[in-house]
């Protein structure tokens, strides 16, 4: 069971591998990791999702609270949460099937951020099922380089995840 | 205060410690704390010199340990403070309150491998409850005041401050910051009421209870509220390796230590009961043994400081989160209110008192030296001590063969199991209890782990008492090879290592050796009479076993007896 969990946490040196450390030394799996500042320079915000049983998730959100430069973690309701990443994909072209991947480019929202020659690179952005799907489609024309961003997340609505006092 | 006055970084930190009433620290010098041991020359603070870094964190947590005081120590960059490093470990598995300060090399040269650097902050991680890397000496006063109000608050452990050389060089106008202020540590102090009232209808309920405590109620200083509990409801109390001397061993209700080489009668009363009262402990495998079997047929009510201790290896029915004694208390008023008479477990503690008279703890007595004959004599004679403890054998036997009655006068490394850690300990203990007899219980193995430190407590004057229980084996090990392995006793064999009382002369220490029980006693006198560090070469029987004993994996009931 995937659970993308939203965590405040003060923005200075070594608060990342403080995190990343602890995962890895009680054997939580990261499927995928993003960080940034917020709207407060002095909190940045992670946005991790793992993988695990309810007593697995238990025990993360729990150790992520001991650490001390954690401000709040947030468990983030599946349905009541917007995802999105980003990918970057550099695919192979010749003039024969240019227009077919512009056209699959089209259906799925993403851009052509760069034409090459014999290349180009789409870019997209969306739930990680819609970049898995764009992914499986452009693997035909053969795909030279991928880069993908972690998940971000946010609650829908008036909800949010804040500091508090 | 309030008045700003102009200093270096060095001097900064003395105040700053001055501030926390720090009055004995333990540390080694070396180059980049030069400025620091500068100020300390002629500083207000008893500063001992140890012989070795690891016995600089060992001894501060035996001080924090005997007196619920912050223990602190100090040492070097790189390999001073990765000898830190098994000290440290050893305090946050047992919860001490400890601040590690360390010298870093200057700032410019971080990141280059520069002479002595260590990224201590990246080693310590995960065995700290939190560190720091000082980059500007305006950040050295509340970063103290944060470490110092982390390590002693809450679940407590310790906290590392890693000082490069130029920011103690660095001027400060220095001020202490009155109070901190941490957005992401707000420990939990009272229990949830809703909670609580829970816990008690959950007891008044109960017919066959035990209380199972840890070294939880001697971090909150709850025993008394303990044994109000544990009378009110008249239910048997087990008391673990980290617990011993929170509830006394002469009370009546007192089933001693549970687990692997805990009393059969406390494992039964665990495996039988029908409500276990968990307070201050984390269910250890040592103390659980095979965790499906254990405590089948009970609920259990969980009180600890650290929520992330409530269900992590035993699942909990009523999770309490708080400190001990503040929810012992609302417990007690909570089950007065409800009238419980004792009389509901009156055959409860029928069936436990069988127990303890069909299961003693017991070990064959012959003309031979018995290491538990040891303990019991040093337990007749100076029932006040404080016992610290080596680890293995040595560290079992004081723990069964002694009759604790009061906190804080058993000191033992729990978690992390750390030979060695009993003899800076004790050093430690006495330093911060120096009205106290100080005995370190020691193993042959774990003593020449550490023996060094013999320097210090002759150049300070810390007459402690190491008894070591020399069996030529590193026992413990040799016990699992003797019941495990066909007694091929691979590298476990450590006889004539060295002439113990030769080597306690060798530092101007006083030594003794004996050999037959009738020398025990006044042997165990002449050395509290000498008033000085001593050191006793107990020659016992080589392969006297551990017992009773749980096998690894076993269910806790499934206790084997194993004296000859």
């Amino acid at each position: 069971m995937k659970h993308t969990l939203a965590i405040l946490v003060e923005n200075k040196s070594g608060v990342l591998t403080r995190v990343a450390g602890l995962f890895s030394r009680r054997g939580f799996n990261i499927e995928s990791l993003a960080v940034g500042v917020t709207d407060n320079p002095e909190i940045s915000r992670m946005t991790i999702v793992v993988s695990g049983d309810d007593h697995v998730l238990e025990q993360v959100i729990k150790q992520l609270n001991k650490l001390i430069d954690v401000i709040r973690v947030s468990d983030l309701e599946p349905g009541e949460t917007i995802e999105r990443e980003l990918a970057l994909f550099k695919v192979k072209v010749d003039k024969g099937n240019r227009s077919e991947v512009m056209q699959i480019v089209d259906v799925f929202r993403a851009q052509i951020v760069d034409v090459g020659v014999k290349s180009l690179i789409v870019g997209v952005t969306g739930t990680n099922d819609k970049i898995d799907a764009i992914e499986k489609l452009l693997r035909g024309f053969g795909i030279v380089e991928v880069v993908r961003t972690g998940t971000v997340a946010m609650n829908r609505g008036a909800k949010t995840v804040k500091p508090g006092k | 205060m309030g008045k700003k006055t102009r200093m270096t970084g060095a001097r900064a930190l003395i105040e700053s410690l001055y501030a926390e009433k720090v009055d004995v620290m333990f540390g080694y010098p070396g180059g980049v704390l030069l400025p620091i041991y500068d100020e300390l020359y002629d500083a207000d603070i008893d500063h001992i010199l140890v012989r070795h870094e690891q016995a600089a964190a060992h001894a501060a947590d035996g001080y924090a340990r005997a007196t619920g005081k912050v223990g602190v120590c100090l040492a070097t960059s790189g390999p001073g403070a990765t000898n830190l490093v098994t000290g440290i470990a050893n305090a946050y598995m047992d919860s001490v309150p400890m601040v590690a300060i360390t010298g870093q090399v200057p700032r410019p040269l971080i990141g280059n491998d520069a002479f002595q650097e260590a990224n201590i902050t990246g080693i310590t991680l995960p065995i700290t409850k939190h560190n720091y890397l000082v980059t500007d000496v305006n950040d050295l006063p509340w970063i103290i005041k944060e470490a110092f109000h982390i390590a002693s608050t809450g679940r407590q452990g310790p906290v590392l401050v890693d000082i490069p050389k130029d920011v103690t060089t660095d001027e400060i106008d220095f001020e202490y910051p009155e109070k901190v202020d941490l957005r992401g540590y707000k420990p939990v102090k009272t229990g949830h009421k809703m909670q609580i009232k829970r816990g008690a209808e959950a007891i008044i309920k109960a017919r066959r209870p035990v209380i199972y405590i840890g070294g939880g109620i001697i971090s909150s200083n709850a025993s008394k509220e303990l044994l109000e509990l544990a009378e009110t409801i008249n239910a048997p109390v087990t008391t673990t390796l980290m617990a011993k001397g929170a509830f006394p061993d002469t009370h009546p209700l007192c089933v001693g230590m549970p687990g692997m080489h805990g009393t059969k009668y406390a494992n039964f009363a665990i495996q039988e009961s029908d409500l276990l009262i968990a307070i201050g402990v984390r269910f250890d495998d040592r103390v659980t043994g095979k965790v499906d079997s254990f405590a089948p047929n009970a609920r259990i009510i969980h009180i600890d400081i650290d929520p992330a201790e409530i269900s992590k290896n035993v699942r909990v029915d009523i999770p309490i989160v708080g400190n001990a004694r503040s929810i012992l208390k609302m417990l007690v008023e909570f089950i007065s209110e409800l009238n419980k008479s004792k009389s509901t477990t009156t055959q409860w503690m029928k069936k436990v008192e069988k127990w303890k008279q069909l299961y003693p703890l017991k070990y064959l007595m012959d003309k031979s030296l018995k290491p538990q004959y040891i303990v019991e004599q040093i337990n007749e004679l100076y029932p006040d001590s404080i016992i610290v403890t080596e680890v293995g054998q040595n560290q079992m036997w004081a723990a069964q063969y002694f009759k604790y009655t009061q906190p804080r006068t058993f000191i033992s490394s729990g978690g992390l199991g750390t030979m060695g850690f009993g003899f800076p300990a004790a050093m430690g203990a006495k330093k911060g209890r120096p009205d106290k007899v100080v005995f370190d219980i020691a193993g042959d193995g774990s003593f020449q782990m550490n023996s060094q430190e013999l320097a210090t407590v002759v150049k300070n004057d810390i007459p402690v008492i190491v008894a070591i229980l020399n069996n030529g084996f590193l026992g413990m090990v040799r016990q699992w090879q003797d019941l495990f392995f066909d007694k091929r006793y691979s590298f476990t064999s450590i006889d004539d290592s060295v002439d113990f009382v030769k080597l306690a002369e060798a530092y101007g220490a006083f030594g003794l050796r004996v050999t037959k029980p009738e020398e025990v006693g006044p042997a165990l006198k002449e050395a509290v009479d000498s008033l000085r560090p001593t050191v006793i070469d107990f020659v016992v029987e080589r392969e006297e076993n551990v017992s009773p004993m749980v096998p690894a994996g076993a269910a806790i009931n499934e206790i084997l007896d194993l004296e000859a």
